[in-house]
């Protein structure tokens, strides 16, 4: 088979990428810089194609409830925002997550709080990886650097929603959204044609019980079991799903941690630093939840200190240093606010803050 | 003198041709949790019998937001989602579009309808989504204690109208299915009660045509149902019937608005 290359837009990935994933329907509202995954769907008639199902929802708060509607029925359902608009998704989030139901959630993350500016940002890590609505929960969140991982995160955000029953969050940014590279694509995953998990609303036939998608336990210990069955869940993902990238960091004697964007920026910091003989190293994340604790935990055995570098005020070090436990020093450093840090910029830091001392 | 009187047997008056109400195969056994004299039982067991009747219960999901009948899912036998509060018509709608062939509903109280859900009700309304909504309208928040709500009339009490609601600072009722006649998108749109046999009979009727009308696929089947909330409204389920037929009936008409996607009233 003769391999299929494209240059897209990180948001345009999206959208194909669904489409070729066999999703049975996108639910989503516009908000920039994330409009063109719905513009290129529309454009891209996939109720020809495969089927898929696509609409324009009157806001982000019914969006949501559609995902969670069509995933109830078991379908692969894809949804995609952007910051202000994710926040209206929250509530929507939290009962997806207590009935446990699998979606896919694309947040090309702008500037913030409030309506904040329409330039990449990391800002929505906390809301992203701590839970976001109200309620113990998680997503299973996963962070791609490259347009070909936002097209290639699509199928596997569907395999692992459908493998633990919980939304899985893509989260991106608007530089990553926007900027166009080469894509390989993957080839047409058929859509299900057959539902044969037992627990969808698609109508109480003879053989079966019936089902019900609830988040609702009125009885306290009835609600405290779906807590356990909930962070069982969570605990297995720690266990099995943690993914990253290490960037020379075998001979690592200082560490740069970062996703996304910022780690496409961190990589060009490494090769500054090897020239100036510092012995830096990268660890880029690709799951932001469960995050990859048990490697920094490890690395703070041999490394000096590490750079937790983020388009934020600094909210994944929380994370690297509840790793590390005090065992080295962990500091931030971080462009916000719409602005994006400059190799240099991360350079400067990394010497100031982390080798220097 | 003797007097011939020809005790009544009970098995004279259960008769097929008495029959109003029974008890469909399609409610469940669980202990309804509305108080006694609410109407929400009884559009329950209506619901359940049209879903009988029609043969469709391998083919229908319902949706049940936030509100008294949250609980639905307990109570007639058929697959279920639990929405969050106003968001049915949303959930409704994402259900339609990836099985347009499915008989889908909504049971929405007055808050979750007219307040809370109004954009997600006029929007599914506007689109034509083809699905049932089912309206319970009590004119007040019967699962939180009985708070005003959208429909509660000028001047009546409720724990927040303590003093009667004052249109010029509460707002008016709103009479959200004249509203949504107006759409495009709504192809049937009635008002009925529950509160007597005969009512009961149109309401069933009312039902069972929005659920058949889904075949057609040419839009939204709108019922509410005027109820009592009696223990909201702080009144025996006799008065609070009687207080419903004075006040409620008066400001909220019963009859059919729109029949066949075309206005009657």
């Amino acid at each position: 088979m003769k391999k299929e290359f494209r240059l897209l837009k990180g948001n345009e990935a999206v959208a194909e990428a669904a489409i070729r994933a066999g999703a049975d329907a996108y639910f989503g509202y516009p908000i920039t810089p994330q409009s063109e995954v719905l513009e290129y769907l529309m454009l891209e008639k996939p109720e020809e194609r495969t089927g898929m199902v696509v609409l324009q929802a009157e806001s982000e708060l019914a969006a949501i409830n559609m995902v969670f509607g069509a995933a109830g029925a078991g379908r692969r359902v894809i949804t995609s925002s952007s910051s202000p608009g994710i926040s209206l998704f929250q509530e929507g989030i939290s009962y997806i997550a207590s009935a446990e139901l699998p979606c896919v959630i694309v947040n090309v993350v702008r500037g913030g709080p409030g309506l904040g500016t329409i330039q990449p940002s990391q800002a929505d890590y906390f809301q992203a990886t701590k839970g976001g609505g109200h309620g113990d929960y998680h997503m299973l969140v996963l962070a791609p650097a490259f347009v070909q991982e936002m097209a290639d995160f699509v199928p596997l955000g569907f395999k692992l929603a459908f493998k633990y029953r919980t939304p899985v969050m893509i989260l991106t940014d608007g530089l990553i959204g926007q900027m166009m590279e080469k894509v390989e694509l993957f080839e047409q995953i058929p859509r299900a044609t057959e539902f044969d998990q037992d627990w969808v609303a698609t109508g109480k036939t003879p053989d079966r019980e019936r089902n019900i998608i609830t988040s609702l336990d009125l009885q306290a210990d009835q609600m405290e079991k779906r807590n356990h069955r909930l962070q069982a869940k969570y605990k297995k993902m720690q266990e099995e799903e943690v993914r990253f990238e290490e960037i020379a960091c075998e001979d690592a004697e200082y560490l740069m941690v970062a996703y996304g964007s910022s780690a496409r920026i961190c990589q060009k910091t490494v090769q500054l630093a090897r020239d100036r003989g510092i012995k830096a190293g990268l660890l880029r994340p690709i799951t932001l939840y469960p995050f990859p604790s048990n490697y920094l935990q490890a690395k703070a055995e041999t490394v000096k200190g590490i750079l937790s570098v983020e388009m934020n005020a600094g909210q994944m070090i929380e994370d690297v240093r509840l790793a590390v436990n005090g065992k080295i020093p962990v500091e931030h450093y971080g462009r916000f606010g719409g602005m994006v840090h400059s190799p240099n910029e991360v350079m400067e830091a990394f010497e100031e803050k982390i080798v220097k001392p | 003198m003797s007097i011939h009187v020809k005790s009544m047997d009970v098995k004279d008056i259960i008769k097929e041709e008495n029959l109003v109400y029974r008890k469909s195969p399609l409610m469940t056994d669980n202990v309804l949790s509305y108080c006694p004299g609410c109407g929400h039982g009884t559009v329950h067991n209506i619901i359940a019998e049209v879903i009988e009747e029609l043969g469709i219960q391998s083919n229908t999901i319902g949706v049940a937001p936030v509100g008294c009948s949250v609980l639905a899912y307990e109570f007639i036998h058929i697959d279920w989602l639990q929405a969050a509060h106003g968001r049915a018509p949303a959930v409704a709608t994402g259900l339609k579009r990836v099985m347009p062939d499915k008989y889908i509903f909504t049971y929405q109280g007055d808050g979750d309808l007219a307040a809370i859900g109004t954009n997600e009700t006029i929007h599914v309304c506007n689109r034509g989504e083809h699905i049932t909504i089912i309206f319970i309208n009590n004119g007040i928040y019967g699962m939180t204690g009985g708070q005003m709500a959208p429909t509660t009339l000028e001047g009546m009490v409720s724990s927040t109208s303590p003093y009667g609601r004052d249109v010029s600072t509460m707002g008016n009722p709103i009479k959200i299915t004249e509203l949504v006649a107006q759409l495009p998108g709504t192809y049937y749109v009635t008002r009925q009660a529950v509160h007597k046999p005969g009512n009961v009979r149109k309401t069933k009727k009312a039902i069972r045509k929005a659920f058949e009308n889904q075949e057609l696929k040419k839009g939204v089947s709108f019922v509410e149902v005027v109820s009592n909330c009696n223990s909201g409204w702080k009144m025996t389920p006799v008065k609070a019937n009687k207080w419903m037929e004075e006040n409620m009936f008066v400001f909220y008409p019963l009859g059919d608005i729109k029949v066949d996607g075309e206005l009657v009233k």
